[in-house]
């Protein structure tokens, strides 16, 4: 499995759209501009993408998020809060699942 | 591309010197601390020390030239011997004088009384604080810098300085701590003095924002860390040309503990001398041929014309 994830394979991004140019173009054009400052600032838009690079824990995206915190004055005490908070939700978002086992489960109990 | 290829083909190039308006003297590579991201490679075991006589010639050369402002670095300067008639004399002489203190050098011995002399010189300080957060400071800088530093900062405040509309100007340098650029100077100088006055009642006036040169101790850091390729490319490709008339070797020009003359502190460290064709010696300052020359560039000239710049 080591041929997954390569530091490399980060800087081939566009090549995913070779096959597709227009798609590409458009996605690529819709991320950047969503991550330029607006009525959120630059750096709360790092700390969004950092903590949907740890749910969803892609390294490409933890790799770059996290040198863009540095990139923004945060340390490892900013990142390790932020990624705390993304995992809370996380944690809380299954969590609250429970109640629907708890409806399924009193629903064919005696 | 090279820097000198890049700055041409950007319309901005060659570039030359627009007068000297700054003289930066670098008194000596001998420091009491040794900082990872020290591009002098400065520490207790150097002993480049700037001598009585080029201290002199440097005095002479700031005499009736348009030159205001003397910008004293290091290592720590405070342990030159000449330092405090260095700064006498020049504010005898009307120049602003800056000083680039590392804050900690007052808790060595025979430096008592150093924050009463720069306050009765009206020296302006920069120092560095790579963080507002102690871990950060002290990985970087050493065990109990940054303490040492708040110290010395709060001293600094009860002396005057830092405080709104006080002409005793303390200003703090923020660097990365590693192969990635900083971010915006006003919202960091923002956070700086929000969190610097909250936690510990410190006041400054404003921060700077540094990008780590590819040279010295940094550079030995990007190469055993395997990032000096990707950081010159980071570099190279957050070129900006707005900054380039800016540049601070545009209006400074640094003289070396041994009174060879550079056209900026970074080139000293590389080894880089004013070019061949002007006086390369404090001794031989001539104002009108080195405010009008040429200047020495190599690739790590791109530090400072990434992104917002770093001068």
């Amino acid at each position: 499995m080591s041929e997954y994830y390569k530091d490399e394979d980060l800087d081939r991004f566009c090549e995913v759209g070779k096959h597709s140019p227009d798609l590409f173009r458009k996605f690529m054009d819709w991320y950047n501009s969503s991550l330029q400052p607006g009525l959120l600032t630059k750096r709360e838009k790092v700390l969004i993408g950092l903590a949907v690079a740890h749910v969803l824990q892609c390294p490409y995206c933890v790799d770059s998020y996290t040198k863009s915190c540095l990139e923004e004055g945060m340390t490892l005490e900013h990142i390790t809060e932020a990624v705390h908070a993304a995992s809370a939700v996380r944690g809380g978002a299954s969590l609250i699942h429970c109640i629907q086992a708890h409806n399924a489960a009193d629903k064919v109990s005696l | 591309m090279t820097f000198k290829d890049k700055i041409i083909q950007s319309g901005s190039g060659p570039l030359q010197a627009a007068g000297i308006e700054i003289l930066q003297v670098n008194l000596g590579y001998k420091c009491n601390m040794t900082c990872k991201h020290c591009h002098v490679q400065a520490g207790p075991g150097r002993d480049e020390m700037m001598a009585e006589n080029n201290v002199d010639a440097l005095l002479d050369a700031l005499t009736g030239t348009g030159i205001g402002c003397l910008d004293i670095t290091g290592g720590a300067p405070e342990l030159n011997p000449h330092f405090r008639r260095l700064v006498r004399k020049a504010r005898e002489a009307g120049l602003t004088v800056i000083v680039r203190s590392n804050l900690t050098i007052y808790y060595e011995p025979g430096m008592e009384g150093l924050f009463d002399f720069y306050r009765d010189h009206g020296v302006e300080i920069i120092a560095s604080l790579p963080h507002y957060r102690e871990a950060v400071v002290d990985r970087v800088r050493g065990a109990d810098v940054f303490r040492k530093s708040l110290s010395a900062l709060l001293l600094l405040n009860s002396l005057g300085y830092g405080a709104n509309g006080s002409s005793l100007r303390l200003n703090l340098v923020y660097n990365p701590q590693g192969a990635f650029l900083p971010p915006s100077q006003a919202a960091l100088e923002e956070e700086y003095k929000k969190e610097l006055s909250a936690r510990y009642g410190i006041s400054f006036n404003s921060l700077y924002t540094f990008i780590n040169m590819p040279i010295g101790r940094f550079k030995e850091f990007l190469d055993r860390s395997g990032n000096y390729e990707k950081y010159m490319e980071k570099l190279k490709n957050s070129f900006n040309a707005g900054t380039v008339c800016g540049l601070m070797c545009r209006r400074l020009i640094n003289v070396g503990w041994d009174g060879m003359l550079y056209d900026c502190d970074f080139n000293q460290m590389a080894g880089l001398a004013v070019l061949p064709d002007y006086p390369r010696h404090i001794g031989e300052f001539d104002y009108s041929l080195l405010g009008e020359r040429k200047i020495a560039v190599d690739d790590h000239c791109f530090g400072c014309t990434a992104g917002q710049g770093s001068t």
